[in-house]
């Protein structure tokens, strides 16, 4: 199991948090039908560090942006999301 | 190869076992192939059967970064069914559960496929309403279904807990008797095994690492043992189809999550029916070595990593014992876990790619061992004559764009959701 380091309540277990998707397929509500197909459907899909959105759903509930290595789980990031001065 | 029959066998044994031939040559790679097939896991290994088999493709190469069978067909939990509820996926699982009755003849090895049933139990009213709702479906396809009374499933199974305190209370259940299990390694072994009786070249220990793609056609792939010229190429590397479709510059609607199994110490036999249920992911069959078998939900996020979460164990073997409490004085003997391609509808993904050339074969989910023979028999199909066979045409790697998913479970394009 990893443990998450959040950047509000500091290091839990993974099991406080859900997955929600990586980072590129977060859709923008003004999108094309065809960009629109694309970021909700085509993955990268990395053997490798993947961008990734979270939440600490059953902590402070904050959404969190992760870096995280998809053989060895290591997170060489989490900050919150979206960070100051975005979205 | 030398033919498996009862008289063989005794013979070989009179002489000591000595004289059985090697199954598959271990084949050097040659510069050019009609098909070179990469992944040689059960879908691959089928595919180069079928494809020298029906199709009359000879010179068929399966590349294998490892050995075979030693990825997802190594790691399920042998269930064999076809008890799906879209019609896509019907027709798709009872064309390749139809092969399976048959396999073991046709290939000349036993792959101990027992038709001993498949069992979903319902555990309330509305899964009852569910499971009548399927058997329906499903026995309008032609396809086996018997809904089963609470009273019926207790002689069935009769370690169930039945008791009014149950941790998950059993309403009755859905049987298809024709399901069951099948010995998984067994399969990438007898599929590989024939293969290469009609000169198929089984070639492990080398990875694909790039294709050589000229004027948007794939005419080779670079390996670890040099180029190998192909006049169509398919992937089967199921939990590495986003990494090997990479190479090629594609991106894939398949995101890579863990799925975890567990097997007990060996006992006796207790459990002669394969159990699920429609309100948890929970599997448990036991194998004729006499180890209980158990199965469940994916770790939820992305991984290659091929080791699973605790957490998981816990919660599967929780499941388990709620279902059957004799199982809580069982040892577990050993966890694994396997990467799966997990796709945003839940059903694979069989055709071609936007490379001429190239044609994918993935996106299985949990349910690519049970598709194993009809996925074979539709992608050789696919790569002999090029085009797309009708039971394979709706599982078109352009579904989503068109919007024309086969959503099982109902829950968009999010994989981890369901």
């Amino acid at each position: 199991m990893m443990l998450i380091p959040c950047p509000h309540c500091g290091p839990r277990a993974q099991l406080e948090f859900t997955y929600e998707r990586t980072l590129d397929a977060i859709l923008p509500l003004d999108a094309t039908p065809e960009d629109a197909a694309r970021i909700l459907y085509e993955r990268e899909n990395p053997r490798g560090v993947s961008a990734e959105l979270w939440r600490h759903s059953f902590g402070c509930r904050a959404w969190l942006r992760l870096e995280r290595h998809t053989v060895t789980h290591d997170i060489s990031s989490a900050i919150p999301w979206p960070s100051v001065g975005e979205a | 190869m030398k033919r498996f029959s009862a008289w063989n066998l005794l013979r070989a044994g009179l002489e000591g076992q000595k004289r059985w031939p090697r199954d598959w040559r271990d084949a050097e790679p040659k510069p050019h192939y009609d098909v070179v097939i990469i992944g040689g896991g059960g879908h691959g290994l089928a595919t180069a059967y079928y494809l020298a088999k029906t199709h009359g493709v000879r010179s068929v190469a399966v590349l294998e970064k490892a050995w075979i069978g030693g990825g997802n067909t190594g790691r399920n939990t042998t269930i064999v069914r076809s008890n799906y509820r879209q019609p896509q996926l019907q027709r798709l699982l009872e064309y390749s559960l139809k092969t399976w009755e048959t396999l073991s003849d046709e290939l000349n090895y036993n792959l101990m496929f027992s038709q001993r049933g498949a069992l979903t139990l319902g555990h309330s009213d509305a899964d009852m309403v569910k499971l009548a709702e399927k058997g329906d479906s499903l026995r309008c396809a032609g396809i086996d279904a018997r809904l089963m009374t609470r009273e019926q499933v207790a002689r069935l199974v009769p370690l169930l807990d039945m008791s009014p305190a149950a941790r998950f209370p059993v309403f009755g259940g859905m049987m298809q008797d024709r399901g069951g299990t099948a010995r998984h390694d067994a399969v990438a072994w007898g599929y590989a095994r024939a293969a290469d009786a009609l000169g198929v070249d089984v070639i492990q220990n080398c990875e694909v690492t790039g294709f050589d793609i000229q004027g948007g056609r794939a005419v080779g792939v670079r390996t670890s043992r040099g180029a190998i010229g192909a006049g169509r190429i398919g992937l089967c590397v199921a939990g590495n189809s986003g990494v090997v479709a990479g190479l090629a510059g594609l991106k894939l609607p398949i995101e890579t999550h863990l799925l975890q199994a567990f097997v007990s110490e060996p006992v006796k036999p207790m459990i002669d029916t394969v159990i699920m249920s429609q309100s948890m992911h929970c599997y448990i069959s036991q194998s004729d070595k006499g180890e209980i078998v158990l199965g469940g939900d994916p770790d939820l996020y992305p991984s290659y990593s091929q080791r699973g979460a605790p957490h998981r164990i816990e919660e599967v073997a929780a499941q388990a014992i709620g279902l059957v409490p004799a199982l809580s004085r069982l040892r577990m003997l050993r966890g694994w876990a396997g990467a799966t391609d997990m796709s945003f509808d839940g059903s694979p993904i069989i055709g071609p790619t936007p490379i001429e050339g190239l044609y994918l074969n993935g996106g299985w989910c949990y349910g690519g061992f049970k598709a194993t023979p009809g996925s074979g028999r539709l992608f050789a199909h696919q790569l002999a004559t090029g085009e797309t066979h009708e039971i394979a045409a709706p599982f078109a790697l352009d579904r989503f764009a068109r919007g024309a998913t086969i959503d099982e479970a109902g829950v968009g394009p999010q994989p981890q959701a369901r």
